[in-house]
């Protein structure tokens, strides 16, 4: 292409950018002189130009709506929305003609006639309109305004000192200036240059490879004591690290660059939805990488399009909540710790949580009551899911069901991430976090069987070191490895078993460090074995037989000069979904996943001994008593109680004291026609809950772990704690006998585990199988038991086919067989002597007594 | 087969196992010794690894796996052939040092119609020397994972 042609290609599609935005200011405000001098200016140029390089065509439009922009600046014709629309139109034609030249190098064929024609009849109003008194004001305006001195001779001098570039592909050096090209009246245009932008590439590739070298060099002089490189090394360095500064800010470019179209794409919007819409812009200076700049254009316009038509009301509804007519959406954009916020922010009727949750539901996102469970801002973050469009109708501008989902994945395509804050009826704001520079990032280098990988800082929330013994420690649910971190369970990922790398598939390692990342939409554990380091590293693209590899995002050297992989967090964070399996997106915003699946179970929250809530299972509680706390007396070095004509004791272990005076809370426990009452310092609730648990050692009074209404909550093994008192009470009524021995077999090592504590309690020696096979085993062994208590569901051979068995058996044929039912919807005994509902502890016991009663009569 | 560069009467060659290949001149960058490979996880098997060289990433290439030439056939002096394509680097791994051999193109013959198949898509041809055959490879199709041609 010619180069004169592509020059002017370049610089008209500029120019043209700058006078759509002037324009929409002109409309708003029509009085603006010098707006209205820099669109003359512009398209008196553009017109110019087309004359002299032989364009008719393009010269007649640009011509046509010259005069009319002539007559606006004398102040003859009025500036009216439908004459800017009018210049609009002309505006988008020039830019029609142009792409046509650019694609063959010859202006398209084509009839412009009608347009020239109507901006024909605007310029010839003149006569008409001279009498409209706001004209005359405006001209009046204008005259005194002619004073002030006019830069025509400006818009010239760029062009002029300009290096050849193509169309589309140039970058705006600055020098110190802002370009004259785009704010019309500076003065110091000479002091920039056009340079293509592979050639800034170039020099980034090159710098980016020196400063590789310099860190070479640094780490090897670092190992000899004195070395006469020392000193010149020093300044390499220095030198080396300004040149990178100075390089880079050739990439920056102020994002007020990816916004130069929003004013036109808001005011056609507002003109087609009948809306009235002001865009503010803060901060349009700010600069950031040119490469990132390009990749946000289009998130940034689709979000400022869907606040536009979906945030804001029509001036009606604007009315009637009490608002003024006019919307306004506000774009900021700001520095802030290495990464740029943007802000788009509306002031219209906000998300509409219902239809969220209800669209949540229709999708089958999330279940009733998990969404009841949820935070405003956790329903909200739905929208960011695929799918979920709920705009009422789809108008031709968004609702299209490929909507922030879409903004959100591409946002983080360049490690940025987006979130949001809304309250209906005030209005919306998102914010979008992108780091400055793509080339550049500064990275957590981890380790992990010998090899060494880059997480990108952006995603790290934090490093913590986990070791057995110590309070954060790796545990295990099932084969899903958890991080008990403050008040949530986090979910891990060994990095080895991602990467398939090492042995690493057996147990946890004692001591690792967890690398907690946030991507899409999750936050989860990295496990590694060693952290090395922080830094800067150059990122680079990997060769494409690599590219298909998700959990990388590209390759750099490091310091040593080895090369080593950049981990894609959102790659690992699809590794964990997929690990996981049973997580969906509502545990995912609940930041918590359900790793077993046992049943719902009731139970009691309390207080006693510490801050945190403490649980029991609600079946084993047989009330609940405030007491006078006076009321309750020591005998014989333990706490008694009167209660119900008999002295209750009182079992203070887990409260530590009693309450001095008032109401002292109880939670009283009965066995058989023995009570006991524990103290606690408040009863706090009775919740449903899934018991996610992480098992204790037995005889530690505590159960197990788990996170009930989002806070680790310790269930207490009651059993335990009573069975000071009850043992004596026991050990009275089984005097001189062996204790009766029980055989429990179960596969839930949790159910085995909150029940062997309580059969002991009750007197019973416990042998615990976890499933029927080892049951068997033991009967092949010559072992006998008084009862035998078995899980009906189990994997492998079930409870029915085991009391088969048993029943078969010459030596342990008189033994009775209990089976636990987990639901109760299991009636018929069938080969079992006995059933007994699983999670009914008192009816567990009672039916044991009673066999085991019949025996000693029998006996 | 036609399909031989232009520039090539001349050609790089290497040994891999016992056999001796050819590479057109025009197409090798360099022949290095390659240090520090890192590896990559879960790439193609015929992947080796990463490496740096002179600043340059490039990707290293298990040419006895590509062509399934088993481990410990031949002596394995690790060298490698440093090669351009669509703008990435790869470093094709071999065993013995190589040397440059001028033929003309009328001394080179289709690859025989028994040839193993997988040695027969990435060979251009085969050249006839006193002391065996030099199987000539297609670079190209060498390295072209995506459609798994010659995997």
């Amino acid at each position: 292409m010619d180069e004169l042609l592509r020059d002017f290609l370049t610089e008209s599609g500029e120019s043209l950018t700058v006078v759509d935005g002037e324009m929409v200011k002109l409309e708003a405000d029509p009085n603006n002189r010098e707006v209205l001098q820099k669109i003359f200016r512009l398209v008196h140029t553009i017109k110019g130009t087309c004359g002299f390089i032989g364009l008719p065509r393009l010269e007649k439009v640009a011509h046509a709506a010259e005069n009319v922009l002539g007559k606006f600046r004398d102040g003859v014709t009025r500036v009216t929305p439908g004459s800017v629309t009018l210049i609009f139109e002309s505006l988008d034609r020039i830019k029609e003609i142009l792409a046509g030249i650019e694609q063959t190098e010859s202006e398209p064929a084509g009839d412009d006639t009608d347009l020239i024609e109507r901006l024909g009849v605007l310029a010839a109003l003149d006569g008409q309109d001279s009498a409209d008194p706001g004209a005359d004001a405006a001209a009046g305006l204008f005259a005194q305004g002619t004073a002030a001195p006019a830069p025509e001779t400006a818009h010239a001098a760029a062009p002029a000192d300009a290096v050849r570039a193509t169309a589309g592909e140039a970058v705006v050096v600055e020098a110190a200036a802002p370009v004259a090209a785009k704010s019309g009246d500076a003065p110091l245009a000479n002091q920039s240059i056009r340079v293509n932008v592979d050639v800034i590439e170039q020099l980034i590739v090159m710098v980016s490879e020196l400063v590789l070298t310099r860190n070479q060099l640094l780490e090897m002089v670092r190992h000899s004591n004195d070395s006469e490189f020392k000193v010149p090394l020093q300044r390499l360095s220095n030198v080396t690290a300004e040149l990178q500064e100075s390089v880079m800010k050739t990439r920056m470019q102020p994002i007020g660059n990816a916004w130069a179209k929003l004013p036109r794409i808001v005011r056609d919007l507002g003109a087609e939805l009948g809306k009235k819409i002001e865009l503010q812009m803060h901060g349009a200076e700010t600069e950031l990488d040119r490469q990132v700049l390009e990749l946000i254009k289009d998130p940034l316009t689709h979000m400022v399009r869907n606040s536009a038509d979906h945030g804001l009301e029509t001036p009606a509804e604007r009315k009637a909540s009490g608002k003024p007519e006019q919307g306004t959406i506000t774009l900021r954009a700001f520095h802030e710790g290495g990464h740029i916020i943007v802000e788009i922010a509306d002031d219209g009727r906000g998300l509409p949580l219902d239809k969220i949750k209800a669209k949540a539901l229709a999708n089958g996102l999330v279940s009733e009551s998990e969404l009841g469970r949820m935070s405003e801002a956790q329903v909200q973050r739905f929208i960011f899911h695929a799918g979920l469009s709920t705009a009422q109708k789809v108008t031709n501008v968004s609702g299209r069901g490929v909507g922030m989902d879409v903004v959100r994945s591409n946002i983080e395509l360049i490690g940025g991430s987006i979130d949001l804050k809304s309250r209906e009826g005030h209005g919306t704001t998102f914010t979008i976090k992108i780091p400055l520079t793509m080339a550049i990032i500064s990275a957590l280098i981890v380790g992990v069987s010998e090899m060494r990988f880059a997480i990108p800082q952006i995603c790290v929330r934090e490093l913590v070191r986990a070791s057995e013994g110590s309070d954060t420690k790796i545990e295990r649910i099932n084969r899903t490895s958890v991080l008990r971190l403050r008040d949530r369970l986090l979910p891990l990922v060994r990095l080895s078993e991602v990467l398939k790398v090492g042995s690493g598939q057996g147990e946890d390692p004692a001591e690792a460090y967890i690398v907690v990342a946030q991507a899409a939409g999750q936050t989860f554990g990295i496990v590694v074995d060693t952290v090395f380091d922080t830094g800067e590293i150059v990122v680079k693209p990997v060769c494409s037989i690599l590219k298909d590899i998700p959990v990388f995002s590209g390759n750099t050297i490091l310091g040593d000069g080895s090369v080593i992989m950049i981990l894609d967090p959102n790659g690992v964070a699809a590794a964990v979904a997929g690990e996981i399996g049973t997580r969906n997106a509502a545990e995912d915003a609940l930041g918590g996943v359900v790793v077993d699946s046992e049943p719902k179970q009731s139970l009691l929250l309390f207080r006693a001994g510490s801050a945190e809530p403490k649980a029991v299972l609600l079946g084993a509680v047989t009330r609940l008593e405030m007491v006078d706390a006076q009321k309750i007396e020591r005998s014989d070095g333990r706490h008694v109680l009167q209660y119900r004509g008999n002295l209750m004791p009182v079992v203070t272990s887990l409260a530590g004291s009693l309450c001095a005076e008032g109401a002292q809370p109880i939670l009283v426990f009965s066995e058989g026609e023995h009570t006991v009452g524990v103290a606690v310092d408040e009863i706090l609730d009775i919740v449903d809950a899934t018991l996610k648990f992480e098992l204790s050692a037995s005889g530690s009074g505590v159960i197990g772990t788990s996170v009930v209404k989002g806070r680790a909550t310790e269930v207490i093994d009651i059993a335990y704690h009573v069975s000071e008192v009850f043992q004596s009470w026991f050990a009275k009524g089984a005097q001189g006998r062996a204790r009766p021995s029980v055989l429990l077999v179960d596969d839930s090592p949790f159910f085995r585990t909150m029940v062997a504590p309580q059969l002991m309690a009750a007197g019973y020696d416990v042998t615990e199988a976890g499933n029927a096979e080892l049951a068997l085993r033991l009967m092949g062994e010559g072992k006998s038991f008084d009862i035998i208590l078995s899980d009906i569901s189990m994997p492998g051979m079930d409870g029915r086919q085991f009391a088969a068995a048993v029943k078969r058996d010459p030596g342990w044929r008189e033994t009775p067989v209990v089976g636990l039912a987990a639901d109760t919807d299991e009636n018929d005994p069938g080969v079992f002597d006995a059933l007994t509902r699983k999670f009914d502890r008192e009816g567990l016991i009672q039916t044991i007594n009673g066999f085991i009663h019949t025996q000693e009569r029998a006996a | 087969m036609s399909r031989v560069a232009a520039v090539g009467n001349e050609y790089v060659t290497v040994m891999i196992g016992s056999q001796m290949f050819g590479i057109a001149i025009g197409l090798v960058n360099e022949i290095f010794k390659p240090e520090r490979l890192t590896p990559v996880p879960l790439s193609h098997p015929d992947i080796a690894g990463v490496l740096n060289l002179r600043g340059r990433i490039v990707t290293m290439i298990d040419c006895r796996r590509r062509l399934g030439i088993a481990a410990g056939d031949g002596v394995q002096d690790h060298m490698a052939v440093g090669v351009e394509r669509d703008g990435d680097h790869y470093g094709l791994l071999f065993d013995g040092a190589g040397e440059v051999l001028r033929f003309s193109q009328e001394q080179i013959e289709p690859p025989p119609v028994n040839l193993d198949p997988h040695w027969k898509k990435v060979s251009k041809g085969v050249f006839r020397m006193e002391s065996g055959l030099l199987v000539l490879l297609d670079v190209s199709i060498l390295l072209d994972f995506g459609r798994k041609a010659a995997a």
